[in-house]
């Protein structure tokens, strides 16, 4: 009962943020799709890394070091702490200008009028939006089991299918229905602020835990004789990658390119106020990477020593099983709220993502007058409400498998970051050589992924390799092949986007 | 020093291939696996190479092209919109 009612605080929290946010709110639809682009430094930051960091960071992370080991950091933690800054850098910074400039709120109305091509968006918006939908899924469906995990027993007689506790389809909601009222209200300032309060709560939770947790499992007096005893208990090839295959390794690498592509990610660069906002989330992000990752990971991989886990508990709530056991409820109720808020902060952005899509490429509404801005508002507030309505449903009638998704929807926009960075630096790049890069991806990834029996194969190889790389080389390959044949863009396209100083 | 930025982030990449501490469960100071320690370390030099990079190789007509759009908003009275393609 103590978790859920600070799960309930915590919540009630998010709503009175994205209903205070609401109070700025300026009546437009620049102002609710990209809040106006005021977005400041420490925003932009926490905002990113929220919506860049999702459930898997906390949860995610320690369940797979616990099976693999500390090598799950250099593997995910340490590769992003490097390439994600590069692509707010070489991508972000260049698509704020020009979307700064030219009005763009979309990924898509970037590529119309860089290709000269009005019909890009036939191909590339459901492969996009193909991508982004199974990633809310397992947001959506990894809040419910959330719930369901922090009120096991709470109930003498009710629900007994679902251990006594709330059941996962009524968490789903209650978050659905919380993000929803936020970003209908708030907007990108909402889903902005809020981002924040959640970026700060899971990374101070994840710290809290880290000590708290020390102690527990190492079990001596002292903190730092705990912190040896927990690492010399564990198996040491869990201390190194003996078991790690180094092409495994080093496919990962493309991995974190994904976020070049992520529609959210693009939306949030957007909404900042000028070029210098960029600077801190550049510098910071690598080190708020390691703050979260790294006591998760410790945690992990300690708790794969004898003893610590028992069989029959399921790793992935293995956080939540040691915080119960070494720590009081409140820790425990603080702590689910803090992989809820990592959870829910990347879910709000892809939500009101998906509704500016829906508004500004499927509709291709355009701001004239005051009553017609009035008018995109309010459709981009239904599309968002049936956005969450479509998704929600949708996580009812999915099986379970679809958290087998995860590592294959960022593969996809690995694959579609070839895409972005040519239309950004390659002024041979024309409307065929982004079709046969859209093409080749969604062939390849529909072939592999079910080659890979729908994703239940984790260990699944494309000649020899993780298949992010025959993913990436595909739809690198077409796109510039297909280009060199085709014809360029204009030289008053060329000329809009590679001025003078910015020639390649 | 705007030439070293790319030659270091490749080196950062090389970097970040540690096949020498591949198989070393070494802990140090009694406690911190050497491979996640040169991770966590790097994940920091990471760090300090980005604000090498925004204070050396900071694209500056970015910033000038920004302060020219809001001065220009600012004397159409435009003072929150975009302008539209």
């Amino acid at each position: 009962m103590t978790s859920l009612i600070i799960i309930g605080i915590y919540l009630a929290i998010l709503l009175v943020l994205g209903l205070a946010s609401n109070r700025l709110f300026r009546g437009t639809s620049v102002d609710y799709m990209l809040a106006s682009h005021s977005i400041g430094p420490f925003l932009l930051l926490m905002s990113l890394f929220g919506t860049t960091m999702t459930g898997f960071s906390m949860v995610g992370s320690s369940s797979a070091s616990y099976r693999v080991g500390i090598g799950i950091y250099g593997l995910m933690a340490s590769s992003s702490a490097i390439l994600h800054p590069l692509c707010f850098f070489l991508i972000g910074l260049r698509l704020w200008s020009l979307g700064h400039r030219y009005g763009y709120s979309t990924q898509i109305e970037f590529f119309k009028d860089r290709l000269e091509s009005p019909r890009i968006g036939w191909a590339l918006f459901p492969v996009v939006v193909g991508l982004v939908i199974p990633y809310v899924l397992v947001g959506i469906l990894s809040a419910g089991a959330v719930f369901n995990g922090a009120s096991l027993d709470l109930f003498e007689t009710a629900f007994a299918d679902y251990g006594n506790g709330i059941p996962p389809w009524l968490g789903s909601l209650v978050v659905c229905l919380v993000v929803l009222t936020y970003v209908f209200f708030g907007g990108m300032r909402g889903t902005a602020w809020a981002n924040a309060f959640q970026t700060c709560v899971f990374m101070a939770l994840g710290v809290i835990t880290f000590f708290v947790l020390v102690n527990g499992i190492g079990g001596q007096e002292s903190f730092i004789d705990s912190l040896k005893s927990a690492s010399s208990a564990v198996d040491p090839l869990k201390l190194s990658r003996e078991k790690m295959p180094h092409r495994d390794y080093f496919a990962f690498l493309l991995i974190p390119f994904s976020i070049g592509m992520f529609p959210h990610i693009f939306q949030h660069w957007l909404t900042a106020r000028d070029a210098n906002a960029f600077k801190l989330p550049i510098v910071a992000h690598p080190l708020f990477v390691m703050i979260v990752w790294a006591p998760c990971v410790l945690i992990g991989t300690w708790a794969s020593a004898d003893g610590i886990l028992p069989e029959g508990v399921n790793p992935n709530a293995l956080l939540s099983y040691l915080v119960a056991t070494h720590s009081g409820k409140v820790l425990a109720g603080l702590l689910t709220a803090g992989i809820l808020a990592a959870i829910m902060s990347s879910l709000d952005s892809q939500f009101l993502c998906l509704g500016t899509m829906f508004t500004k490429d499927i509709l291709r509404r355009k701001v004239g007058s005051e009553e017609d801005d009035r008018k995109t508002v309010f459709l981009a507030r239904s599309f968002v409400v049936a956005v969450v309505a479509v998704c929600y449903l949708l996580s009812l009638v999915v099986p379970g498998g679809v958290f087998n998704l995860g590592v294959w929807c960022f593969a996809g926009f690995s694959a579609l970051f070839p895409l972005v960075a040519a239309a950004l630096y390659w002024r041979r790049l024309t409307s065929a050589g982004v079709y046969a890069g859209i093409l080749t991806t969604a062939v390849l990834w529909c072939f592999e992924f079910w080659k890979s029996g729908y994703g239940v194969d984790k260990h699944y190889e494309f000649l020899g390799i993780h298949p992010v790389v025959s993913l990436v080389a595909g739809s690198t390959i077409a796109m510039i092949a297909v280009s060199l044949v085709t014809r360029p863009p204009s030289d008053e396209t060329l000329q809009k986007f590679f001025p003078e100083k910015q020639a390649a | 020093m705007r030439k070293t930025v790319w030659p270091l982030l490749a080196l950062l990449v090389i970097l970040h291939h540690d096949f020498w501490f591949w198989d070393d469960p070494t802990l140090l100071f009694g406690w911190f696996p050497v491979g996640l320690l040169y991770h966590v370390g790097l994940s920091i030099v990471a760090g300090g190479f980005w604000l090498f990079a925004v204070l050396c190789a900071w694209p500056a007509y970015l910033v000038e092209d920004a302060t020219k759009i809001a001065n220009d908003r600012s004397n159409a009275g435009e003072s929150a919109e975009a302008p539209q393609a």
